[in-house]
């Protein structure tokens, strides 16, 4: 029983991390059908910043992992903010184009990122709660699983609302669901894109500094590994879907955990197998409208 | 309804397979034996370069009958053979694959174990290998073309990363992380040892020729068109009764076991093979590649993959220089990067040069020859 709990509290943790990336990438994918290679990079490079941040200010205390959490999502914002404005909206309206500037950007910005903090991971330290562990039903939880948990609802319960009650909102849920008819009565949809970019930006800095907690260490290759997942929990959720993408970040990071410890480390094949399954059930994904 | 109804007979007047063919032929037929016979000089030449010294300061490490030069020219020319592979699935029918690197690895570990857990000769075990790879390729393609466009794309991505991962994880049977060694038990003596290097170049040299052989032979074939047509508009070739997802299907499969047999040729000339051909990485350097030399054009493919191979080389070697490393912090440390370089070369060609290599050449061409003959309205709207 203890083991599943634990199980269960890391899978939720990874599901966590799992949907910071994949909420920008799926908004980002359905109101402007780009799909964001760079998106690891801008979760890389708030890491880096939530480091650096934490460093200066002595790691250890909640003060500095506050701060380093809010400066980790405003780099990424900017870093997305800016990928929008110089690379992607030159681009408009050719998808194709625009996956290539993004690929070429990861490319670009995981070199940069070894040139300037090495290839080497960097092992961070948090508060000293996070070294310690909560006894659940008899499974003994690292402590920051829940601070990944929670900042994910309140990403996510925080999109949502912003979405449902705010102008910029339903500009981009008309936009998601139909963009020409928004264009055609006379709202520029452009701005919503700078806002969902920098909206995913956000979420992917918020996560690269949760990321750098969870696994120990920042490294310029951990936007990478995460993005990939992310994708799959994408495509799984159904793109252009937040709930979706919720719901398929807890089942792919708890099925991961489950056959990673039960059948033998086996964990990333059980997704891929999952993706397929999906594909071959409904192509369009979970929660997604169209295939 | 009506729509239907009214683009009918509109899709019949474009339609790609017959009035291409003809007037595409008679097009080709003049300028056909010349241009042949221009590539027959071209594959000559590099087929004599083992045998003769010739040194290019900057481009070439060394005198080309070094068998370091070789060995950097024959990877040059395997790179143009994967480049092609993947210009039948991404150039010709517009499938967007981020898992290609997936079929190297197959050719390149399968090969190597077949090599050495079996008794089988080089020839036996590359057939079965192409044969695993075609199954492969087929049941993946089959799979991950129920979606289309970037659904696509990662699908195949994350097939590439289930292999990768089954190729880092199964190190008694892959050499994990230190990769895979070639053993040399059953390879002909021809091919193994550093002062052959220049038999596995004329290896190379052939896979290239025979590459690109069949991708032209694929593009000019019925399925090439309906595959081209499909890119364009899956809808008309729909409407036409034709099937897309075969023709899909075929181009990927067709794509992916050519990828296996240059994966194979990869081996024997690494004597070896390392989990990075797996990883996404590869993919997109393939996809670089690509593009670079321009989108949709067999030339650009080849291009591509020359050019970036020697780049890549020589740019690694400017960043071990000492004039890099003199540099203040702000320039050493991106130029120190080949792959910052690559990457941002990559955004700017995407973002201003949309035919790559290739496509820039033929508008400096045709630059020129406007430039030089007074110019008619008509072919100055054609050039570009």
């Amino acid at each position: 029983m203890s083991t599943v709990v634990l199980l269960l509290a890391t899978g939720l943790g990874l599901g966590a991390l799992y949907f910071l990336v994949a909420s920008g990438l799926s908004l980002i994918y359905g109101l402007m059908g780009v799909l964001n290679f760079a998106h690891g990079s801008f979760l890389t490079l708030g890491a880096f910043a939530g480091w650096e941040t934490a460093r200066r200010l002595g790691g250890d205390s909640w003060g500095s992992l506050l701060l380093s959490l809010l400066v980790g999502a405003g780099v990424g914002a900017l870093a997305a903010v800016l990928t929008e404005l110089l690379l992607i909206r030159r681009l408009y309206e050719r998808h194709i184009e625009q996956v290539l500037v993004t690929v070429g950007l990861a490319l670009a910005t995981v070199a940069l990122f070894d040139g300037i903090w090495g290839t080497d991971a960097i092992f961070v330290t948090g508060p000293g709660w996070f070294d310690e562990t909560t006894t659940i039903l008899g499974a003994r939880v690292p402590n920051d699983r829940f601070l990944l948990i929670g900042v994910a609802l309140l990403v996510l319960g925080g999109i949502v609302a912003f979405l449902r009650f705010t102008r910029f909102g339903l500009v981009i849920r008309a936009g998601v669901e139909n963009r020409s008819m928004v264009t055609a009565l006379g709202i520029d949809v452009r701005r919503a894109f700078t806002v969902v970019f920098a909206i995913g930006g956000a979420a992917a800095g918020l996560g690269g500094v949760l990321a750098s907690h969870y696994f120990g260490y920042v490294s310029p290759q951990l936007g990478g590994s995460l993005l990939i997942f992310a994708f799959i929990v994408t495509v799984i959720g159904g793109l252009g879907s937040l709930l979706g993408a919720a719901i398929a970040s807890v089942v792919v990071a708890v099925l991961q955990q489950m056959a990673n410890f039960y059948l033998s480390g086996t964990g990333d094949l059980v997704v891929v197998l999952l993706l397929a399954t999906v594909l071959l059930v409904r192509p369009s994904g979970l929660m997604g409208a169209r295939a | 309804m009506s729509t239907t109804t009214d683009t009918h007979p509109d899709t019949g007047t474009p339609q790609p397979a017959a009035p291409a063919g003809p007037t595409g032929g008679a097009r080709r037929g003049a300028g056909l034996p010349l241009r042949l016979l221009a590539v027959l000089g071209l594959v000559v030449l590099l087929a004599v370069l083992p045998l003769i010294n010739v040194s290019v300061p900057g481009v070439l490490p060394g005198a080309t009958y070094t068998p370091g030069t070789l060995q950097l020219m024959a990877l040059a020319l395997v790179f143009a053979s994967l480049a092609l592979t993947y210009h039948v699935i991404f150039g010709v029918a517009g499938l967007l694959s981020f898992g290609h690197a997936l079929y190297l690895a197959i050719g390149a570990y399968g090969l190597g174990i077949v090599l050495e857990r079996t008794d089988l000769g080089l020839v036996p075990a590359m057939l079965l290998t192409l044969l695993g790879g075609a199954v492969v390729a087929l049941v993946l393609g089959a799979v991950g073309l129920r979606v289309g466009g970037i659904s696509f794309a990662m699908v195949t991505l994350a097939f590439a990363q289930a292999g990768s991962v089954l190729i880092r994880r199964n190190s008694d049977v892959t050499g994990g992380e230190e990769g895979l060694r070639l053993d040399t038990t059953n390879v002909p003596d021809a091919f193994v040892g550093v002062t052959d290097t220049r038999n596995l170049y004329w290896v190379a040299l052939v896979l290239l020729v025979v590459v690109f052989a069949l991708v032209t032979w694929f593009e000019r074939s019925r399925a090439g068109h309906v595959a081209a047509a499909t890119r364009e508009n899956e809808l008309r070739v729909r409407v036409l009764g034709l099937r897309p997802f075969a023709v899909k299907l075929l181009a990927f499969v067709t794509g992916s076991v050519l990828a296996v047999v240059v994966g194979m040729v990869y081996l024997l000339l690494q004597s070896g093979a390392t989990p990075r051909v797996a990883s996404a990485d590869f993919t997109l350097t393939i996809l670089v590649i690509v593009v670079l030399g321009g989108l949709g054009s067999r030339w650009g493919a080849v291009v591509g993959g020359i050019v970036y191979t020697l780049l890549d080389q020589r740019l690694t070697t400017l960043a071990a220089s000492d004039a890099v490393e003199s540099l203040p912090a702000v320039l050493s440390v991106p130029l120190g990067e080949p792959l910052f370089i690559l990457g941002t070369l990559f955004i700017l060609v995407v973002l201003f040069v949309p035919g790559g290599l290739v496509g820039l050449g033929a508008r400096l061409a045709g630059a020129r020859t406007r430039a030089g003959r007074p110019a008619t309205p008509a072919a100055g709207e054609d050039g570009p």
